[in-house]
């Protein structure tokens, strides 16, 4: 194996694009050493990405903020302007693993895991974040939610890594809020999860809402007919009973050692409605 | 593998080693360093035994590549004690017995260090969120919960230690 330690883009894109083999990128390590240690790959070449100009900042930008690809769940934990204006993409990332793990873990590399229960990445899609791709033919930009392409696979080219997240900008009374159910009280893999972005006009009507379940399908799931069921109410009984019942049916799990099919269907419905609640509060919303 | 050379600061002091590519920091502190207090409980990032400060943030050394220390700064549980004086959480462990294989210990140690410098009066329930990620099969942490306020209870100068 090789190690790498770019310290532009552009050469990072060179050396993940001429390496033949096996060529992974090291943000925070938390999946990449696991993967190495159990023998699941042997890379030919990691680079690490950490030494490239910006990817360890959070910028404003454009009223909202733009993540580094290496920036941890612990810094960015402790960015009060991120956390005030996306607390569902904060509490998703931050759930993440243990202490230890927040300090190097990254949104990015979760992103680009791609497993079907990463916590940052609900969160992500419900916020419309985008990602900023460096590649062969320079920086091109792309939703979150075109990412993951399956358990273990992105849309990435060879040749590609993501740079940033651009976290957009929000109007007044907006909010969002995620949920997951594991067995236990701390650090474990989503069973099934939801999150919900909210915006809210003056009387506190819901104008626009974005719905996205993780751990039920082989990629997230952004559930429209949920959103719609939001749109146009105060989040009171009839609209969260239909947004549980859209979340539910928009389910397409798995049976595994960690839940059945059955349950997490049930589940996702739940998540949805607590999560639409608490988004609802969040963005100042009675009732 | 060719071995990379690497410049780091440890425990305030310049370091250089030589490691091979994929290896880990935990084993470049223990097998080249002679820095034996990081253990190795899991490999996987689940124990924390391994636990160090990466540039002020608490990591676990097994889930670093020793190749990512050059330039960085470093601090180990052999930093903690100043010569032959412990760290007030060195002997509110062994007055509280919150150990008893000990090979938790060190990195529970890091970790709480970590946590009383961002928060010198944490309560309980966020002191056992915070160190969720060291694991012990020995004390229950009951124990540890208590010597860690006791220590955070006297680095604050408060006079009822526990």
């Amino acid at each position: 194996m090789r190690y790498a330690r770019p310290a532009t883009a552009a050469e990072a894109v060179t050396l993940l694009g001429q390496q033949a083999g096996i060529v992974r990128v090291l943000g925070g390590g938390t999946d990449l050493l696991v993967q190495m240690r159990s023998g699941m790959i042997e890379p030919d070449l990691v680079v690490d990405i950490k030494h490239i100009p910006g990817i360890n900042e959070i910028r404003a930008e454009a009223g909202g903020f733009r993540v580094g690809a290496a920036v941890s769940g612990a810094a960015l934990g402790d960015h009060a302007g991120v956390c005030a204006l996306w607390p569902g993409v904060a509490e998703g990332f931050q759930l993440i693993g243990s202490t230890q793990v927040q300090g190097r873990a990254t949104m990015a590399g979760n992103l680009c895991n791609a497993s079907p229960a990463g916590d940052a990445v609900p969160a992500l899609v419900a916020a419309e974040a985008v990602a900023r791709i460096e590649g062969p033919e320079g920086a091109r930009d792309c939703p979150v939610a075109a990412i993951p392409a399956g358990p273990g696979r992105t849309t990435l080219k060879k040749g590609e890594f993501i740079s940033s997240i651009l976290l957009p900008a929000r109007p007044e009374r907006a909010s969002d809020a995620y949920l997951r159910f594991i067995p236990r009280t701390e650090m474990d893999i989503a069973v099934a999860s939801c999150a919900v972005s909210l915006v809210l006009d003056s009387a506190g009507t819901i104008t626009v809402a974005r719905v996205a379940l993780g751990a039920v399908a082989p990629t997230v799931v952004l559930v429209e007919a949920g959103a719609s069921a939001l749109v146009g109410s105060k989040a009171g009984v009839p609209a969260l009973a239909a947004l549980a019942a859209a979340a539910s049916a928009a389910c397409a799990p798995i049976d595994d050692k960690r839940g059945t099919i059955e349950f997490r269907t049930e589940v996702a419905g739940v998540l949805a409605r607590r999560a639409a609640e608490t988004a609802y509060a969040r963005a100042g919303g009675r009732k | 593998m060719k071995s990379l050379q690497v410049s780091t600061t440890i425990n305030g002091d310049a370091a250089e080693f030589l490691c091979a590519p994929d290896e880990t920091l935990l084993d470049v502190l223990r097998n080249r360093l002679g820095l034996t207090g990081a253990k190795e409980g899991c490999g996987t990032g689940d124990c924390g035994a391994c636990s160090v400060m990466l540039n002020g943030r608490l990591v676990c050394s097994c889930l670093v590549l020793g190749a990512e220390a050059e330039g960085a700064e470093i601090a180990t549980i052999e930093g903690l004690a100043e010569g032959d004086v412990l760290h007030p959480l060195q002997q509110a462990f062994i007055d509280h017995a919150a150990l008893q294989c000990g090979v938790c210990t060190p990195g529970i140690l890091v970790a709480a260090k970590a946590l009383l410098d961002r928060d010198p009066d944490p309560s309980d329930e966020a002191l056992r969120y915070w160190l969720a990620g060291n694991l012990c099969r020995c004390t229950g942490y009951d124990k540890i919960i208590a010597a860690v306020q006791a220590a955070a209870a006297e680095m604050r100068g408060a006079r009822d230690v526990a």
